[in-house]
């Protein structure tokens, strides 16, 4: 198989477990973004799949070859490290040069590769300055050059722009997520930033206490997350419980609701509603009844805080969509069947 | 931080303690090394104020060129062998656990706490032939018969190596342990073995300092009197044997002081012309 595959791997420290069993199979040429708490094992991971860490359970493999225990030299990979480590005394040509100069490529090939890398991360003309006289994001573009320049089996980046300001990063969300497609490379990405990960993410894997909980596209992992955790760690989302009696019937927050089921047999189980799904109207006529404890207008969005039986519940809406409510008024919620996510406790 | 060029003369005050410190204990005793190095001696045994060249000129001889060629190959030799052990050892020390490393550090600095004499002494019943290390090697069987490897230029080496070695390692320990950790790890992804990763990333990013350490454990060596003389044959001895033979048991302070002076000299020209040359290689 092409790609990438990860079987059973495993990383104790001593007595703690940093990665627990971990299956993934990432195909060739896809963007994988490994998103979660600090602590949860994506960068120790990332480490094993780098081999600078070993793993002590599991295999790696690489279009079918097993690469457990390949030194990191013999990976032919390129990595882009959070300090980017580019190596201050040599200049931003040498940097990018350096695999190609290991690898004994000659001098005049090596010039010509550099001078292509540097127009593709739009720096032509930098190659003779030192790497400490440039601007965080350039230093950014040269360490993906560096990482690209052999072009490598394996692009893996570890909280790459976690050092950029907010607009910057935005911006090179885009540009790597553009350049990745362009090149056609198998790219991991360690991010904490769920953000970045939906930008650029073909699969998004989602990990907690060194174990993936759910592992899908953007779009799924937010319209169909796997459990609660996922849930709430990518975007917002209100959790509410729910219970259903013997004959089918559901009950919210301990209001009864109709057209919602938690499947067959389930007794317990917690509903995830984005708030951008939840819908404000009168109360009764079967919704949640409730009342309005604050209006946050931002302006771009609206968010209307809603108290049901002590729980909060936020609802977002477009200036359009204005919901015609103020403090103290009561309001009835209505959950939509098809944008309720239930989650088994 | 204020920038601005001081103004006034109190803003000169915080330099007035350093100042009056290297006024006291460098200057004045220099100026005077200097002044003695032109003076003339009694035979008595003291000096009168004059200013003559001859204790420069009788020490334009091929003797005391020789010695003076000795020294410095001697204190560059020590530098070189110091630098080549302590640069991987640090590296190593560095990687290590934190409990690992003071242990190691505790032991460098209790080599540092004993004298001259005493690494003197020690070597040369390490490196005697009835108490010495090659009865050990007789009792292995390598050697047929246990013999004195002292006096000899090896000791000599061997000797002041051990005794700037934990100078070397405490110069380039906070160096070392500052470098980042992921340049290494990223010349390995990059397809740099750790071996090639450690000469091509970890010592040229350490250029600066270990140029620094050379000239450092350069000086150092420079100045060692006893060890040459412990350990070796006169024709090991350093300049700073000789200074030390006219000054204390000849008697012969304007000529000890002129060989002090053009010990300094040369020594101040050499390491002007390494930072020169450190300078140029930067540039290019």
């Amino acid at each position: 198989m092409s790609g990438l595959a990860l079987n059973n791997v495993t990383k104790e420290f001593g007595t703690f477990t940093a990665v627990n069993n971990v299956e993934l199979t990432v195909p060739h040429g896809t963007f994988v973004c490994m998103l979660g708490p600090s602590g949860c094992g994506k960068t120790t991971l990332l480490r094993m799949i780098a081999g600078l860490d070993l793993p002590t359970g599991g295999a790696i493999r690489l279009d079918g070859e097993d690469i457990t225990h390949v030194p990191t030299h013999k990976r032919n990979l390129g990595m882009v490290f959070q300090s980017l480590a580019l190596f201050p005394h040599l200049t931003v040509g040498e940097n990018i040069a350096y695999p190609l100069r290991i690898r004994g490529v000659p001098k005049e090939d090596q010039k010509k590769r550099v001078d292509e890398l540097l127009s593709m991360i739009h720096l032509s003309g930098y190659a003779d300055r030192p790497v400490a006289k440039l601007s965080g994001g350039q230093r950014q573009r040269v360490a993906i050059a560096r990482a690209l320049s052999i072009s490598p089996k394996l692009f893996l980046l570890d909280e790459p722009l976690s050092a950029l300001d907010a607009k910057l990063r935005e911006a090179m969300q885009v540009e790597l997520r553009q350049l990745q497609q362009k090149l056609g490379i198998t790219t991991i990405v360690v991010t904490h930033d769920q953000r970045e990960a939906m930008t650029m993410a073909d699969t998004v894997v989602v990990m907690k206490g060194g174990e993936i909980r759910q592992a899908a596209s953007p779009i799924e992992i937010y319209r169909r997350p796997a459990d609660t955790f996922v849930a709430d760690f990518i975007g917002s989302t209100n959790l509410l419980e729910a219970e259903a009696d013997s004959t089918g019937g559901v009950t919210v927050l301990g209001q009864p609701v109709s057209g919602v089921s938690l499947g067959g047999g389930v007794r317990k189980a917690t509903l995830s509603i984005r708030p951008e799904d939840v819908h404000l109207t009168a109360p009764g006529n079967g919704a949640l009844s409730g009342t309005v404890t604050f209006v946050r207008d931002l302006g771009g969005t609206i968010e209307t805080f809603v108290d049901i039986a002590g729980r909060q519940l936020v609802a977002v809406s477009t200036p359009r969509a204005r919901p015609d409510v103020t403090v103290g008024q009561p309001v009835g919620v209505v959950l939509l069947p098809d944008v309720c996510v239930v989650l088994a406790k | 931080m204020r920038r601005e060029a001081p103004q006034k003369l109190s803003d000169y005050g915080p330099l007035f303690f350093p100042a009056m410190m290297l006024i006291v204990f460098f200057v004045v005793p220099f100026a005077t090394m200097i002044a003695v190095s032109f003076f003339q001696r009694q035979q008595g045994g003291f000096y009168v104020p004059a200013f003559q060249f001859a204790n420069y000129e009788r020490f334009l001889s091929l003797f005391f060129a020789n010695v003076l060629g000795f020294s410095l190959m001697l204190a560059v030799t020590v530098a070189i062998c110091c630098v080549l052990l302590a640069v991987p050892f640090t590296y190593l020390l560095t990687r290590m656990t934190r409990k690992v490393q003071i242990v190691w550090l505790v032991a460098l600095l209790s080599v540092l706490s004993l004298s001259e004499v005493i690494i003197g002494f020690a070597w040369s019943t390490l490196f005697s032939r009835t108490a010495g290390i090659t009865n050990l090697l007789v009792m292995a069987g390598i050697m047929s018969e246990a013999k004195a490897l002292l006096p000899s230029f090896g000791a000599v080496l061997t000797g002041m190596v051990y005794q700037a070695f934990p100078y070397t390692v405490l110069v380039l320990y906070p160096a070392l342990v500052r470098l980042d950790p992921t340049l290494t790890e990223a010349a390995r992804t990059l397809g740099a073995s750790p071996i090639k990763a450690f000469f091509t990333v970890v010592v040229p990013a350490l250029r600066n300092t270990i140029t620094a350490t050379l000239i450092m454990v350069f000086i150092f060596a420079l100045g060692s009197y006893l060890l040459p003389q412990l350990l070796g044959r006169p024709q090991h001895w350093t300049l700073s044997v000789l200074i030390t033979d006219q000054a204390i048991y000849q008697s012969n302070m304007p000529f000890a002081a002129a060989m002090a002076v053009f010990l300094v000299l040369v020594t101040l020209g050499l390491v002007a012309l390494t930072v020169l040359a450190g300078r140029k290689g930067e540039a290019a």
